[in-house]
């Protein structure tokens, strides 16, 4: 958008003109965008989206079982009868929000570990930043797993596995960016004057931060969405009648070759938000981060 | 040089035994008792007591760390719970199945993801690249469980062209080839048994694209990341003011400079696609560190999550550090302190 543009209020053509060349040159935001308005408004009217709410909880009927896909029942029954549309629809609800939940704490904590590791420097820094490196020594997946085995198998269980091996890489970046920004001159400057350690943390120093770690969490919620799924398909997440996707591939598992539908719906709608969130994050990055915009 | 390769090789140790701790502690929580489920289900008190010493979960903490820690270096990892063998020779013969089942599929993410994001490179903005960018998101964001199942319904059950359980045919299960390496293929070569190369090729491609799927959208981003990245240099600006063709500047000097990055997301991908066989092996009917994994992993077997964790971090750590020294040795601008 050039700056004139920007300046005068332009008049409903134009401002369809500016949104449209707009979304020309961030094609990403705009299908990432759009993708993840679509998982959020099924996820905010799932009970009006689908025909068949009771469908979502430990309903059964036993005269449907296995359907396949019709006007009555769009992505057909399961093993117990149930609507699998109606669960996609509510899956909604499941993983993207263990997504934003994970991502919310682990980026809390990560942050506040970063920030007090690269503004202190010296033994906290080192204390902080290797037990860091061991998180990260080990891939996130096989981490989670391990905590997921020993916690009984529910969805806060998942929250709380996937975060405790997610927070490092938080911690990572935010303590790169405290450390080279503790370093500038007019922190420098501030430590002079006077100010305090934490109003110099939380004015001077957090809000440097706070790009590189935005454009992070979005870029993360596709690979929790994922992590997620992969917990409760082996069984360690959620429990039916919980409808999500991963457990739902699970228990289609055993009749999908005969029944195809029981796996392909609740696998595409992972593969449809994973992607959703990866595109965003993508868009994001290439917006706000013009320094690595220019390469993707 | 050696003093980094030292100083490097000191802090990967250190990392490692970091993660062994950590996965102590973990283990250390699990509800359950170990002893109780060594003995089995009609085990008197005596004979779970005695697991208990036999297993050493009757000493102190520390010294059950310190003596896994000893064991480490002398080969004694352990014995597994469940299958009452040392964990050592599980993962011996389990790992390099999965071995095998990483490599080919890295080696099909590398043939696809490497021309995919040379072609986004060069058409950048157009039409071929943005197909080629919602490829590389689709292959980022498949959940691989899925799309080893989806695999077996299209190429097994409807198309009847690639078999979906185990490493390879049945028949040669009864006539048992010398397990040199536990790598269907390369047994198969060493044996000189060419029907059964055959067969375990044929079982190799759907579990590895499942695989591949992931690691193919990572390098595909990767390599055109790098090449734009690099052909914005100046240098490289210069070698076109200079009049050199688009194709000599491409070929000859920008993918030089390209393959690092690329080189670095391959030994990251490694490490993820080795956890990655957790999800696709027991799919597939594969005994390798896949369905070792998953299956300690149901047990609560934690003398084999150990291992298997010990196992993955060391090749992480080691993969990222032989990237590091390929780097160095192959970019002169590339000092290692």
């Amino acid at each position: 958008m050039s700056a004139v543009e920007a300046i005068g209020a332009p008049g409903p053509r134009g401002l369809a003109r500016s949104l449209f060349s707009w979304a020309g040159a961030n094609p990403l935001l705009v299908v990432g965008g759009s993708m993840v308005l679509v998982v959020g408004v099924v996820a905010v009217f799932a009970p009006l989206i689908a025909p068949y709410p009771a469908d979502a909880g430990s309903a059964t009927h036993p005269l449907e079982i296995f359907k396949p896909p019709s006007a009555a029942h769009l992505f057909g029954t399961d093993q117990v009868g149930r609507d699998i549309f109606s669960r996609v629809a509510y899956g909604t609800r499941v993983s993207p929000l263990i997504a934003l939940a994970v991502v919310a704490i682990a980026s809390v904590v990560g942050v506040t570990l970063g920030l007090v590791a690269g503004f202190a420097g010296g033994i906290v820094d080192e204390a902080i930043m290797r037990v860091t490196d061991v998180f990260l020594a080990v891939p996130a997946l096989l981490l989670a797993l391990a905590f997921a085995a020993v916690l009984p198998p529910s969805t806060s269980s998942t929250i709380l596995a996937i975060t405790i091996s997610w927070w490092p890489w938080y911690a990572r970046l935010a303590r790169g960016e405290a450390a080279s920004v503790s370093r500038r001159r007019y922190v420098e400057n501030g430590r002079v004057l006077g100010l305090t350690r934490r109003r110099l943390l939380l004015r001077h120093v957090f809000p440097n931060a706070t790009t590189p770690v935005l454009i992070q969490a979005s870029l993360d919620f596709g690979g929790v969405i994922l992590t997620a799924a992969a917990l409760s398909f082996l069984g360690l997440g959620a429990q039916d009648p919980t409808p999500e996707w991963g457990l739902m591939v699970n228990e289609g598992r055993s009749f999908f070759q005969t029944y195809w539908w029981v796996v392909t719906f609740p696998g595409l709608a992972i593969l449809f938000s994973a992607a959703a969130f990866n595109l965003l994050g993508d868009g994001l990055r290439d917006r706000l981060d013009p320094r690595r915009a220019v390469a993707r | 040089m050696t003093r980094y390769l030292v100083r490097r090789v000191g802090l990967s140790a250190l990392v490692v035994a970091g993660v062994v701790l950590l996965t102590f502690l973990i283990a250390r929580v699990v509800p359950g008792d170990p002893a109780t489920s060594w003995a089995g289900p009609h085990a008197t008190p005596a004979e779970i007591a005695q697991a208990r010493h036999h297993l050493g979960l009757d000493r102190p903490f520390v010294d059950q760390i310190a003596t896994y820690f000893r064991g480490i270096f002398v080969g004694d990892w352990g014995t597994s719970i469940h299958t009452h063998r040392p964990v050592l020779s599980d993962l011996a013969s389990a790992v390099p199945t999965s071995l095998e089942l990483v490599i080919a599929a890295l080696l099909i993410a590398l043939a696809v993801g490497v021309p995919l994001g040379l072609a986004a490179a060069r058409h950048r903005g157009r039409p071929a690249d943005h197909a080629i960018r919602g490829f590389a998101v689709v292959g980022v964001s498949m959940p691989i469980f899925w799309l080893a199942l989806i695999l077996q319904l299209v190429f097994f059950n409807y198309l009847h062209l690639l078999p979906v359980a185990g490493e390879y045919g049945l028949r040669f299960q009864e006539n048992p080839v010398h397990a040199y390496t536990h790598a269907a293929v390369l047994d198969a070569i060493l044996n000189g048994n060419w029907a059964m190369l055959w067969s375990a090729l044929t079982h190799l491609v759907l579990p590895a694209c499942a695989i591949a799927a992931y690691p193919a959208g990572v390098i595909a981003r990767m390599v055109r990341a790098s090449v734009l990245d690099v052909s914005g240099e100046t240098h490289i600006q210069m070698l076109r003011a200079f009049g050199f063709g688009e194709r000599t500047i491409f070929n000859r000097f920008a993918m030089r400079l390209a393959w690092n990055p690329v080189a670095q997301v391959v030994a990251l991908v490694f490490a993820y696609s080795l956890v990655n066989t957790f999800l696709v092996e027991s799919i597939f009917d594969w005994s390798g560190l896949g369905s070792y994994a998953s299956d300690s992993i149901i047990s609560l077997d934690t003398p084999a999550i150990v291992g298997i964790t010990l196992f993955v971090a060391i090749v992480y750590v080691f993969a990222n550090l032989a990237v590091d020294l390929v780097q160095a040795a192959l970019d002169p601008r590339i000092r290692l302190r």
